[in-house]
């Protein structure tokens, strides 16, 4: 099978169950994807394909090997950050990190979204959706974060997306926090 | 996960040709069939890759409709803007389900076809008539707080989780498909789906190796369109009780009502009977009252989804009242 990765190409024979995030890290080394469920739950795996974010995990090498497949490590490069990396090591945006990379791609391919003008179930007109922190919430929500980092990586998203800052105070911010440890949704 | 072999198909002709054993199966976006897969829920011996067809492309017709294809990414179609301008429940439903990146893989035809969240339909280790016909049915006396109070039997009460297919099935939608022989077909939605009866196994009228190549809207009904989804958390749930609106009120009189609900029974459900109770009357909380008696009147809770009989009352009466401003 050949594959394109990070404008990288591959030739590899890999057993035909195999899906394009055990592809990435079993096969090619490339093991800055992470497995959190393998089921679609919690975006760990989220690579761009096409461009398009998707759960590498749910989906098989084989259905993509003529497409363009962008990993973390095609996002940017120790020296050569992506913007969205630089403001999540800026925003303390983690804290295992394990979470981030799929956090940083979902992210890439959202704000793609955003500039294609895809509202969101958070848009009150669909036609002309505002981007604030709701916004960045709900469409970052197929990526979980065990931490509860959510404060700060909605933090690094509004800085780099242009969205309009909730104004939060840092009290507020701290209270969010500790709501988020406790399991409660909080944008 | 059980091996398979691999066809993908270059046309929906050579498509319906491919499934050439009865354990071959379709797979679109994926993001149902790998997951039943990895647990050996499904075990297809062969799987015939669709994903590639010429059928994402969503096309208005003469009468006003518009003809999605099959496989047309949820993303996609909830973007769409003459889904976003006329069909806005569709629009709405699909944004409240599953994440972005799902909806980016996850095809019209897929998710009209993924199958229930039960617990024990993706346990192996439990009995459960759906995936193991005779076995028995562990949610019955178990955990079943997400299922059915609709439509249920002693065999199964599972719910059909999809939140798109209760916006189409408000929108009154056609299944138009492909057969094995090359014959077409085109099945309304109302005739779509199956009750479990005693054969819980049997979910919907695709015959075996049939290809859904499209899916057609009438033209826009007319009223204010609404999709109001409850779940246990903000985002990125299934729905334990939605409701998909489309409620024309003229000169003060409900003049047309279309719903239909999501989380309640074994496919995204409607009752004529719940409609009959709002047209031609002034929109009011004793008519929406009347309606959400008429719902519920065969409602039949299993212990710990005994809650979703209130509650499906309360978000219907809400959404009423919404869309009908009263
Ligand atoms: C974590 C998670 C959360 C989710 N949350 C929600 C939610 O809140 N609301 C919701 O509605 N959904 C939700 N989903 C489900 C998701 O919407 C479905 O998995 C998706 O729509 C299935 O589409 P697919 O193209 O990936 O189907 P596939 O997995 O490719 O296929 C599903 C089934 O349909 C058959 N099939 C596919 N296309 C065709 C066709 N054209 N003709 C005939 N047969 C076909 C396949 O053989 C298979 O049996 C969630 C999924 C996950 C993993
Ligand atoms: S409710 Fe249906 S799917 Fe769930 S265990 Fe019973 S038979 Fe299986
Ligand atoms: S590993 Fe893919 S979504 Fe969790
Ligand atoms: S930083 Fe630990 S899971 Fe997100």
């Amino acid at each position: 099978m050949h594959f394109t990765i990070n404008g990288q190409s591959y030739d590899v024979e890999p057993d035909i169950r195999t899906s394009v995030l055990d592809l990435c890290r079993e096969h090619l080394g490339l093991t800055g994807s992470k497995k959190g469920c393998d089921h679609g739950q919690c975006g760990a795996c989220t690579v761009l394909i096409n461009g398009r974010r998707v759960n590498s995990c749910l989906t098989l090498a084989v259905m993509h090997q003529d497409d363009e497949i962008t990993t973390i490590e095609g996002i940017g490069q120790p020296g050569n950050l992506h913007a969205l990396q630089e403001a999540f090591v800026r925003h303390d945006g983690y804290q295992c990190g394990y979470c981030t990379p799929g956090q940083i791609c979902s992210a890439v391919g959202m704000l793609d979204e955003v500039k294609k003008g895809w509202a969101s179930h958070a848009s009150g007109d669909l036609t002309d959706p505002k981007f604030d922190d709701a916004e960045i919430s709900e469409r970052m929500s197929g990526n979980l974060c065990r931490c509860a980092a959510y404060p700060n990586i909605v933090d690094a998203i509004r800085e780099v997306g242009g969205a309009e800052p909730a104004g939060r105070t840092a009290d507020e911010k701290d209270a969010a926090m500790e709501a988020n440890a406790r399991g409660e949704l909080v944008a | 996960m059980k091996t398979f072999t691999y066809e993908k198909a270059a046309t929906p002709e050579a498509a319906v040709k491919d499934i050439d054993t009865s354990g071959a199966k379709f797979i679109a976006g994926g993001t149902n069939l790998l997951d039943l897969m990895k647990l050996q829920v499904e075990t297809p011996d062969k799987l015939v890759d669709i994903s590639r067809l010429d059928l994402a492309k969503i096309e208005e017709r003469e009468d006003g409709g518009l003809t999605i294809g099959a496989l047309v990414p949820n993303s996609d179609l909830a973007a769409d803007r003459r889904v976003v301008a006329k069909y806005e429940v569709l629009s709405r439903a699909l944004l409240a389900g599953a994440s972005g990146q799902l909806r980016n893989k996850a095809t019209t035809g897929g998710n009209l076809l993924q199958r229930t969240r039960c617990y024990y339909f993706y346990d192996t280790a439990a009995a459960c008539n759906k995936r193991e016909p005779g076995s028995g049915c562990s949610a019955i006396g178990g955990f079943n707080r997400i299922l059915a109070v609709l439509g249920t039997s002693e065999h199964c009460i599972a719910t059909h989780p999809s939140d798109m297919a209760v916006a189409m099935r408000a929108l009154d939608a056609t299944i138009v498909t492909l057969k094995a022989d090359g014959d077409r077909r085109r099945i309304s939605i109302h005739d779509f789906y199956r009750l479990p009866g005693d054969t819980p196994q049997i979910e919907n009228a695709l015959e075996a190796g049939e290809l859904i190549t499209h899916i057609e809207l009438p033209a826009p009904p007319k009223g204010k369109q609404e999709y109001r989804k409850v779940r246990d958390r903000a985002s990125y749930a299934f729905a334990l009780v939605s409701v998909a609106a489309v409620v024309d009120v003229q000169n003060g009189v409900i003049a047309s009502a279309s719903l239909a609900f999501g989380g309640l029974g074994p496919m995204p459900w409607r009752n004529p009977a719940v409609e009959a109770a709002l047209v031609g009357k002034a929109p009011s909380d004793a008519v929406f009252e009347a309606a959400a008696t008429a719902l519920l009147a065969d409602a039949k809770g299993y212990g710990s989804n005994d809650f979703k009989i209130p509650l499906a009352r309360r978000t219907l009466i809400a959404t009423l009242r919404n869309v009908t401003g009263a």
